[in-house]
């Protein structure tokens, strides 16, 4: 096999295998049995397209092909023994098999496919990671190993982690359906969450050298462009879509010539992806005209937008971001959430205004090993002039991060206190 | 990965693309908008302009350049996984518009990688 014909293979699959998976979902009832059979058409593919040359409509092709997969195991199946209901389910799926086809299915069809797709592979039976590892693996067509690398864990634990998933899904007779009314809500939560873990994954991941990690923020807002598409009616969804894509545009910003963090209001603002900010705030524009009071993602979205909005650091309208997190507060409180609110109120209204804020939260027992408490509280302290309790609290932080890059900013900043 | 589309030839089109290819491109762009990789797209004028500089000095000449190879039709600006999703997208493209010339250029910058 050439390689160009094997490459074009992959390239065909990352593009198909959501579509083909959600479509085959529908038919056998099962993401498991579903994935096996997209699997068998994929190797199919590999060993016919490379003498054939790649088909005219190959995502048909895959589906046509991983039909007659899934008819020739049920009838494999059938002269086993077995229990009447199965068979009777599958003597259904027979027929339904024959009956689909993806080539008259319309694209809102398939779009639908792909929806309760993402509500299966997010659904909350099934644990954050296995959620991420799933929707990873079936809705961004990353392989194992992919994944593996991208979440720095062995490949067994996310092959294991991938086949008790859809054990579970399978054991728990989820059913692959859009869920409606009251249900929605929660359950739309769960698939914008996993989205943005990934995001946030491979954000936090972007002062590192590995290209796969920081890959993971474009895999979220694929999926995140994705989801718009889908639900184009819900606010969060474009208020995530909005958070994603601005906080993007300043991927290149955060990292200095040696790889140090640059912090937000230090950042070269030319550097900033001036496309991607026009499509976050296109999307924010959308979330908001949809209506309604903002959720918690058009919230954090609309603050993002205000720093990308401002052209310099001195140009925030930091009374509006007090505003936004004084209502995210409220919507969804959280020590965490409160401390951004408290670094906001320092920039608006002075640093002993937000130092007082800070201080409330010291005895949080949530926060406690947080490393940006000791950093906030730090910062806010040195704007004041109390140089050695700053230099305390900046090498507090410094003990308390993981990462070795903000470690070494943290410390700079608590030397500057001794200056 | 980001790539720029777009496509090359001498000659424009005398007659306007007819009603079912424009009906097949406004398909394809729905496709790659759904799919999450179309980042910004657009159609390009009949007419441009070169502007060229020399030692200092910067002289503008309208087109048309019949001698050269203009950008003609349109251009996508996409985000990838890899090259090889790129053509696969481009060859889905040409599929549509039939005969004629498409560029991928991958495009560095955007998004700091």
């Amino acid at each position: 096999m050439t390689a160009d014909t094997h490459s074009a293979i992959d390239a065909v699959w990352r593009i198909e295998s959501p579509r083909l998976i959600a479509g085959l979902t529908r038919i056998v009832r099962d993401v498991g049995l579903a994935e096996d059979l997209a699997q068998d058409a994929l190797v199919a593919a590999l060993e016919q397209w490379p003498e054939s040359g790649v088909p005219d409509n190959p995502g048909a092709w895959l589906m046509a092909t991983a039909k007659h997969r899934g008819i020739d195991r049920l009838r494999r199946n059938e002269r086993l023994e077995r229990k009447h209901e199965e068979l009777g389910r599958e003597l259904e799926v027979q027929q339904e098999m024959a009956v689909a086809d993806l080539e008259t299915a319309t694209d809102d069809d398939v779009g639908d496919d792909l929806l309760r797709l993402m509500f299966i592979s997010c659904h909350p039976v099934l644990s954050p990671e296995a959620r991420v590892a799933l929707t990873l693996r079936l809705l961004a067509s990353l392989t194992t190993e992919e994944i593996a690398r991208a979440f720095l864990v062995p490949v067994s634990t996310i092959a294991q982690r991938i086949v008790r998933a859809k054990r579970t899904l399978t054991e728990a007779r989820v059913p692959f359906e859009v869920p409606s009314g009251a249900e929605l809500d929660a359950r739309l939560g769960s698939v914008l969450q996993v989205i943005y873990l990934v995001f946030n994954e491979g954000y936090s991941a972007t002062a590192g050298d590995d290209w796969m990690r920081a890959g993971l923020c474009d895999d979220a807002l694929r999926l995140g462009r994705i989801l718009a598409g889908l639900a184009p009616k819900e606010p969060e969804v474009h208020g995530l879509v909005a958070l994603m894509e601005i906080q993007a545009s300043r991927t290149r910003a955060r990292v200095g010539p040696t790889g140090e963090i640059v912090l937000l209001l230090d950042q070269d603002r030319a550097r900033w992806d001036p496309l991607l900010i026009h499509r976050g705030l296109a999307a924010l524009e959308r979330a908001e005209k949809l209506g309604g009071a903002l959720g918690p993602y058009a919230l954090q979205a609309a603050i993002v937008a205000c720093h990308a909005r401002a052209r310099t650091a001195a140009e925030t309208d930091w009374t509006r971001i007090v505003a936004l997190y004084d209502a995210l507060a409220q919507l969804v409180p959280s020590p965490v959430v409160e401390l951004n609110r408290a670094v906001a109120h320092g920039m608006a209204f002075g640093p002993a205004a937000g130092l007082e804020l800070v201080d409330a939260l010291i005895s949080e027992p949530s926060l406690k090993g947080y490393h940006l408490l000791p950093s906030a509280r730090g910062d806010l302290l040195a704007k004041l002039g109390r140089s050695d309790e700053a230099r305390t609290e900046f090498e507090r932080a410094a003990s308390l991060t993981q990462n070795a890059r903000e470690r070494h900013l943290l410390l700079e900043r608590a030397a500057a206190c001794s200056r | 990965m980001r790539f720029l589309l777009y496509e090359t030839g001498n000659a424009k089109p005398s007659a306007p693309p007819s009603p079912e290819l424009m009906a097949e491109m406004g398909k394809l762009i729905e496709e790659t908008t759904r799919a999450g990789i179309l980042l910004a797209t657009g159609g390009l004028g009949d007419k441009s302009t070169h502007v060229r500089s020399s030692a200092g000095k910067v002289t503008i000449t309208d087109g048309p350049f019949t001698e050269t190879k203009e950008l003609t039709g349109g251009f996508a600006l996409i985000e990838v996984k890899s090259k090889d999703e790129a053509l696969e997208w481009a060859k889905r493209f040409r599929k549509i518009v039939g005969d004629g010339e498409s560029v991928i250029q991958e495009v560095f910058g955007g998004d700091g990688r």
